[in-house]
């Protein structure tokens, strides 16, 4: 037993509105540069829907994963290390930016500047590529809502490989929304098809990363990863993808897209597994065996023996204590309501989903019954097969038992708690809970989880170690790097060339200028980063009044606004 | 050394230049250029690839080009650094080296040749990669294109359609005399003038290599064959943005191991 520890973030999509704050506070933060200007590292897609980029899903088109060949084997799905190196050339499997969207901007200053005229003027768009006009045609969320998807739907790999009576009563329609970051999968066929060895997983909390000054940029990671949240940054030919916001994750603050969800959907918390077992896992032969297998890799943190094999690979104890208290933990293994997303990719997602109860609900209460009654939801859950087969092909790899039972417990907390609602204690119904095999303390630690979801509880994010947090980056003060402090200046070959300044050092340069030089920048301000907090900072208070008043020179300085 | 050549008639400052000196600053440019770049630019050492732009023209061209190369350099290595003595003695003939030698290597030309002129067209009409290209892209097709047209034009006028050109007496023996230095200019005296071109040629695409794209052949991923799939890498590794310098290392405790063995 190998045990190692796992970041990993589950979303409750009951209570995703699709407002894709996620989407543009990820981007603000990371990807608004040029040559990754079509890059999400976070994006939500409208389900059903054909995604982003359009009908990734479709892994015979784009070979991403990994499968299972005769002799019982996992192969990369678009071929093993000989048909990666005779490829590598020409990547035959390599999205093209048409098949994410061309990026444009629009002209705006012709809004500002154009001479007055007849017509209003307009913002012609202009593409980001070639700077010509160009004609938006697609774009990461084109099919929002079901907007204009008549004519797309059809693309979706999903409702493609469910059985034919759907795409007949697809009238009957049923949204949700599925926001989707990169999984840091246990077995990352990215990572695998990588040329360079650039692409690793972290050994302490499992992220998986590019090492930007490895990466040669052959491309072969944006093939192998079947979510496509690997992108080629087409302007320094290398290859980016989501970080988990490590730097912001190391100093226990929640990634950037959780962080800023209005809809408090996001959980992130620490899984312990078993390193040994994660090839074997995803080698079973049965698709729908997957999630179970999965599942077994999983170790209980509760387990006195997995604590001390946890301790003998050094994983410290406040981690090990926030792997106990980890909310992933109690979604996938206690109350069981948590699914990967295709498992049968065989790459071991990690960011796992709770699946909508919301379509079925909206069934039951558009047709005039009790959208909150158990028995009423139980039935709804039994005959209500085009969304539950539509869910199974998104997280059980088309089994719709584990759907079912997912469905099941949402429902029956819905209904118990409404119990509790309306008629306090005299209204908690034990069967309700027995009937989804849970019981009723567990429903009602389940909804607060869900439904109250304290910001302690969402996020349960051990900080990377004391006594090594001199060392993390932002909070260094290491003035061990070439030329040192003081040495200033640009690289030989221009402004920010040569190797990067850390940002401690930024800084105090930054504030040694403003100590040191001759005039204060701003005139009248008050350094207070020199003062003591003994005595008075220089210009703090105004000059005391001398007895011989000196009117001119009183009303030149005002007092206090030094 | 150099004395005892400089009597010889065919030995001008000129041929010292070009056979002797270029070669050799060429060579120092190549060596620290690559050092340089590794250690000063690793974030700039990619293929820079343009297929998310193109990718119609690039899947036909690129292998083309790429497969096509690769052929002339074997080639070149087997017909350069390999003595004619040696293959002599294994049975190969001077008659049926020529002959492989001028039927493969006009082979591998056309691929390369018609593989270069399909990615030149993409990068000239196609806007987007157009609008990638460098300055330094530029310089480099020149150096690349030359090298390879001269090269292709003395093999095509010289040993496919005129009499045959016994390079392996006179060039080769040239470029290992510089390998060994021991540097032999009077070698290149009478060579074809095709042929000096492309030397020229060639060794000016050395002088830039190492400060455009090419840099990408040294990145060949062959330790992709022998790596376990998945790779995992510590935080620890390389905190912070430079790695420790010697004696600047952070306190540890002793290893147990090395105790036990006192």
């Amino acid at each position: 037993m190998k045990v190692m520890a796992q970041m990993s973030m589950i979303m409750n999509l009951d209570k995703c509105i699709g407002c894709h704050t996620c989407s543009v506070t990820c981007k603000q933060a990371w990807t608004n540069r040029s040559g990754v200007e079509y890059v999400w590292f976070n994006n939500v897609e409208t389900r059903p829907g054909v995604g982003y980029p359009r009908g990734y899903e479709d892994q015979d088109k784009w070979g991403g994963g990994w499968v299972r060949n005769k002799r019982g084997r996992l192969k990369l799905r678009s071929g093993g290390r000989f048909a990666k190196l005779a490829t590598i050339f020409s990547n035959p499997k390599l999205p093209e930016i048409h098949d994410y969207y061309e990026p444009w901007t629009y002209d705006y200053d012709m809004l500002l500047n154009a001479p007055a005229g007849e017509h209003t003027p307009v913002a012609r768009p202009k593409s980001l590529l070639t700077g010509n006009d160009m004609k938006i045609g697609w774009s990461a969320n084109w099919d929002d809502n079901l907007g204009g998807s008549t004519e797309t739907i059809q693309e979706d790999p999903v409702l493609q490989h469910m059985s034919e009576h759907v795409a007949m009563e697809f009238e009957k329609t049923f949204m949700f929304y599925l926001p989707r970051i990169c999984e840091h999968c246990l077995n990352p066929s990215c990572v695998a098809s990588c040329p360079s060895g650039a692409m690793y997983k972290r050994v302490e909390d499992g992220i998986v990363l590019v090492d930007q000054d490895a990466c040669r940029g052959w491309r072969m990671c944006v093939s192998g990863c079947p979510y496509k949240k690997v992108y080629f940054n087409h302007k320094t030919g290398k290859a980016e993808k989501c970080t988990m916001c490590y730097p912001r994750l190391e100093v226990g603050l929640p990634t950037v897209c959780s962080e800023t969800c209005v809809g408090r959907l996001r959980y992130l918390g620490l899984v312990l597994y078993d390193a040994d077992q994660v090839a074997e896992a995803a080698t079973v032969e049965d698709e729908t065996a997957l999630l179970e297998s999965q599942r077994q890799v999983f170790l209980d943190p509760h387990d006195p023996a997995v604590v001390a094999a946890a301790r003998s690979e050094g994983i410290p104890d406040d981690w090990i204590d926030a792997a106990q208290r980890s909310p992933i933990w109690r979604l996938i293994q206690d109350y069981r309501v948590a699914l990967p997303l295709h498992p049968e990719y065989r790459t071991m997602p990690m960011v796992w989903y709770i699946p909508p109860l919301s379509p079925v609900v909206d069934v039951v209460a558009n047709s005039g019954n009790d959208g909150e009654d158990a028995q009423t939801l139980f039935a709804a859950i039994e005959k209500l097969r085009i969304p539950i087969e539509y869910l199974a092909g998104l997280f059980t790899a088309g089994d719709v038992a584990p759907v079912d039972a997912v469905l099941r417990r949402l429902a029956a907390m819905r209904s118990y708690m409404r119990g509790i609602n309306l008629n306090g204690d005299a209204g908690r119904d034990e069967s309700i809970a027995t009937a989804v095999g849970m019981t009723g303390a567990e429903v009602e630690e389940m909804y607060r989880l869900l439904a109250i979801a304290k910001y302690e509880d969402r996020y349960v994010i051990p900080s990377a170690h004391a006594e090594q947090a001199a060392e993390l980056e932002e909070l260094a003060c290491s003035l061990d790097y070439e030329d040192g402090p003081g040495m200033g200046g640009a690289g030989p070959f221009g402004s920010s060339s040569g190797p990067s300044v850390p940002v401690a050092v930024e800084n105090f340069h930054v504030l040694a200028d403003r100590q040191t030089a001759d005039r204060p920048s701003t005139p009248g301000r008050v350094n207070l980063l020199n003062w003591d907090g003994k005595g008075n900072a220089s210009g703090l208070f105004p000059p005391a009044p001398t007895e011989k008043s000196d009117p001119e020179r009183d009303a030149s300085s005002p007092g206090g606004g030094q | 050394m150099m004395m005892a050549v400089a009597g010889t008639e065919t030995v001008t400052p000129l041929s010292i230049l070009l056979w002797v000196a270029l070669p050799y600053a060429a060579a120092a440019v190549f060596v620290v250029g690559h050092v340089w770049r590794y250690r000063y630019d690793k974030f700039g050492w990619t293929t820079r690839s343009s297929q998310v732009y193109e990718n119609r023209l690039l899947r036909l061209g690129s292998p083309m080009f790429h497969i096509g190369i690769l052929l002339v350099l074997i080639g070149h290595v087997v017909g350069l650094f390999i003595p004619r003595d040696w293959l002599y003695s294994i049975g190969v003939s001077e008659h049926a080296y020529h002959l492989g030698a001028t039927w493969i290597g006009s082979f591998a030309a056309i691929l390369t040749i018609v593989g270069l002129i399909i990615l030149i067209y993409r990068r000239r009409t196609v806007g987007p990669v157009f609008l990638a290209t460098t300055p330094m892209d530029k310089v480099m097709y020149v150096a690349l294109g030359g090298t390879i047209a001269f090269g292709a034009a003395a093999t095509f006028m010289l040993q496919v359609f005129g009499s045959g050109y016994e390079y392996r007496g006179t060039i080769s023996p040239w470029v290992r005399s510089l390998f060994t230095l021991q540097p032999k200019p009077e070698l290149m005296a009478d060579v074809p003038l095709m042929f000096q071109i492309h030397v020229l040629f060639g060794t000016a695409l050395f002088m830039l290599w190492p400060f455009t794209r090419l840099v990408h052949v040294f990145s060949a991923p062959v330790g992709y064959l022998v790596r376990p799939y998945i790779v995992y890498r510590s935080r620890d590794e390389q905190r912070g943005t430079r790695t420790k310098r010697r004696g600047w290392e952070e306190v540890k405790p002793p290893d147990p191991e090395k105790l036990r063995r006192l």
